[in-house]
């Protein structure tokens, strides 16, 4: 009995630490005021108006959209095509290519960045839309895969053959049979995609230029300058976004 | 009802296709990562030995001083190449990169290359250039600055390599330390590993008990535990470090609970130092410790406990001698995944972290953006990314990799 408390009293605490921070900005980013802390002179969603306006904030945020879209667009159709093809059983040496395509994620982010940055120097493509979008792809690339060959590995093979066996071509069979079976799991795989594009500060650091400045860029700057509460409205905002992308994918997972 | 009708004949083939299209839907992803992640590494990797920027500028000093031996100062032909080169020179730009170079073989070297040049190109004379250039100036009669070109007309170099060890080729060739006050490297990557393992090992403090209150608590608890370990695991980065700069700055939420308590009467100092980098980066890093061990704790049935109990073992023996043994899979997936993204963190300590608490990617990211000596910057890349892929290889393998890598 004694241990249950000690071990509910440390969950409480722990919850405290995890969310605590996230629920104490909250409240500054309605302020009438534009310092950082409590108490609060009064309210106001003059912050709330101010990333609303079109620059800087909006300017990112349509950036951060058009790249996350594209990216995700890309890695989700790469990475599908690829982890059908790696979960078949006949697939030698399918665990060493694994291992490839998820090295992007074992890989320092920095080193990727630099990497990148001196070989897109080389063709032009530092400071271009399509230079962020292939290396975003390449950073989300690995979700796709790992989150669609674990749906696949509950895929019934016999499905296949039996369409094909009926005359169906295998792109179509794969259109009609295979895909709506693991439509949650290719979703989810292009949720994360976006999601480690829509968060990615260092290869938009050195990928993008002004004109392609993402959301997580503006912010980063923001609070290097000078941290006001339109940060913490912005913050706000993203917050309640990935509620609502959690509460997604769980019912994802239910169905 | 048309596409049951195929002939008899026909299926074989179709089987055949469906065998091998399948393995061909990978290669475009693997062809895709080729060309835009694993050749950029390889880029990287060419350029931390590349040595290139001298020769492009100076073509005939390169050759020149190639067939000199190295010993006293170089024959007259090696002063002609090289009067001849600066002469000749038009694009400073290009001579900025080899003087930068330079100054990184010997200090100096970048004023006495630039003044070399400009005194040349203004005046024609019809001296010996070795006369003309220690004219122009002294340092050019000292072997040291010689020795340096020689090395830096080399195919190619170890010395970032070196650099990045804090070491370098000396005049005689021996490879020694670097002088006291340039001596950073070294401390930075033992700071990284420092801060990395510091990280680590507070997660798992941390969060192994987090993992067991969530498999052995009422399960709506238990929910909201994992909500609030989850939640933190999706939410942006940067909004996490602004909510903490909130949080801990000197007038924030901390500080100003402590002083109503009484407890302190200053505020403390909680951020823009090591102890606000240790806060954010453990917040951050938590879920990448609790998701792993949470999923094998799952796996272990409570049986087990219950049968180290009827053999009369205390829980606590129960705990150590059964349970633990049965979780290290967990806490080794964890503890290498935590390690291996805080080596590598580079925003959370440039916007949470003091002056003194740059880590590794901190130089990376200076040396290729600021005072652009992209050598520097490709070979602590390097031995970053060897670091990473020689601890993900020793214990990837002991623990398996597809355990670490299917985390998310």
């Amino acid at each position: 009995m004694k241990t249950n408390r000690i071990i509910t009293a440390y969950s409480l605490i722990m919850m405290l630490f995890l969310l605590g921070p996230l629920l104490a900005f909250l409240p500054i980013s309605f302020s009438s005021a534009s310092f950082l802390s409590y108490p609060l002179p009064g309210y106001s969603l003059q912050w709330y108006e101010k990333v609303l306006q079109p620059t800087p904030w909006m300017f990112a945020l349509r950036n951060s959209l058009i790249v996350g879209s594209l990216s995700t667009a890309l890695a989700t159709v790469l990475g599908t095509a690829a982890a059908f093809g790696l979960t078949r059983k006949n697939f030698r040496g399918s665990s060493l290519v694994l291992a490839l395509i998820v090295s992007p994620m074992i890989v320092p982010v920095i080193v990727t960045a630099v990497g990148t940055y001196f070989m897109f120097a080389k063709f032009g493509l530092v400071a271009t839309f399509s230079g962020l979008v292939i290396a975003h792809t390449v950073l989300g690339v690995p979700f796709v895969v790992i989150t669609v060959s674990s749906t696949l590995q509950t895929f019934d093979n016999r499905l296949l053959q039996a369409a094909c066996g009926l005359g169906a071509s295998p792109i179509h069979a794969f259109f009609t049979i295979v895909l709506p079976i693991i439509a949650n799991g290719v979703i989810a795989g292009a949720i994360f995609a976006f999601v480690t594009s829509f968060d990615d500060v260092v290869v938009a650091i050195f990928i993008g230029g002004p004109q392609q400045k993402t959301l997580p860029r503006q912010m980063f700057e923001g609070i290097k300058d000078n941290i006001d509460p339109s940060i913490l409205a912005m913050s706000a905002i993203l917050l309640l976004v990935t509620i609502l992308l959690m509460v997604f994918l769980s019912l994802l997972r239910r169905r | 009802m048309n596409e049951c009708l195929v002939p008899e004949q026909e299926r074989p083939i179709r089987r055949a296709k469906l065998t091998t299209a399948p393995i061909l839907l990978s290669a475009p992803l693997v062809v895709f990562l080729t060309v835009f992640f694993f050749a950029p590494l390889a880029v990287m990797l060419s350029y931390s030995v590349r040595n290139n920027e001298v020769p492009s500028v100076l073509p005939h000093l390169s050759k020149a001083i190639a067939t000199w031996d190295g010993r006293g100062l170089p024959p007259d032909s090696v002063f002609s190449a090289l009067a001849l080169d600066l002469r000749s020179n038009n694009d400073s730009m290009a001579l900025g990169e080899a003087a930068r170079r330079l100054d990184f073989e010997a200090p100096g070297y970048r004023a006495l290359l630039f003044k070399t040049a400009r005194r040349l190109q203004a005046e024609q004379t019809s001296t010996a250039s070795r006369d003309e250039l220690t004219n122009i100036d002294a340092r050019w009669s000292n072997p040291r600055y010689w020795l340096a070109l020689n090395r830096a007309t080399a195919r190619l170099t170890p010395a970032f390599f070196l650099a990045a060890f804090d070491l370098k080729i000396d005049d005689v060739g021996h490879i020694v330390r670097v002088e006291d006050d340039r001596r950073v490297y070294l401390d930075t990557f033992l700071r990284t590993f420092q801060i990395a393992g510091t990280v680590t090992l507070l997660c798992l403090v941390l969060g192994y008990p987090i993992a067991f209150a969530i498999t052995v608590l009422p399960r709506r608890l238990a929910a909201a535990l994992t909500f609030s370990v989850i939640l933190p695991f999706w939410t942006s980065l940067l909004v996490r470090t602004s909510a903490w700069i909130v949080v801990l700055s000197k007038d924030g939420v901390v500080n100003s609970f402590l002083t109503r308590l009484g407890v302190i009467s200053e505020p403390l100092q909680l951020i823009f130092n090591r102890t606000g980098l240790y806060i954010v980066m453990v917040h951050i890093l938590l879920p990448f410790m609790v998701l792993p061990i949470r999923s094998v704790m799952n796996g272990i049935s409570p049986n087990y406990m219950k049968a180290s109990a009827s053999l009369g073992a205390h829980p606590c023996l129960g705990f150590f001698k059964v349970y633990l043994p049965l979780t290290l899979p967990g806490v080794g997936a964890g503890c290498l995944m935590t390690f291996i993204i805080a080596i590598g963190y580079y925003i959370t300590p440039a916007l949470v972290g003091g002056a003194g608490d740059n880590m590794i990617s901190f130089f990376i990211a200076f040396h290729t953006n600021s005072v652009i000596n992209w050598g520097m910057a490709a070979a602590l890349g390097v031995v970053l990314l060897s670091a990473v892929l020689l601890i993900f290889g020793t214990f990837g393998r002991l623990l398996g990799f597809s355990r670490i890598v299917a985390l998310k």
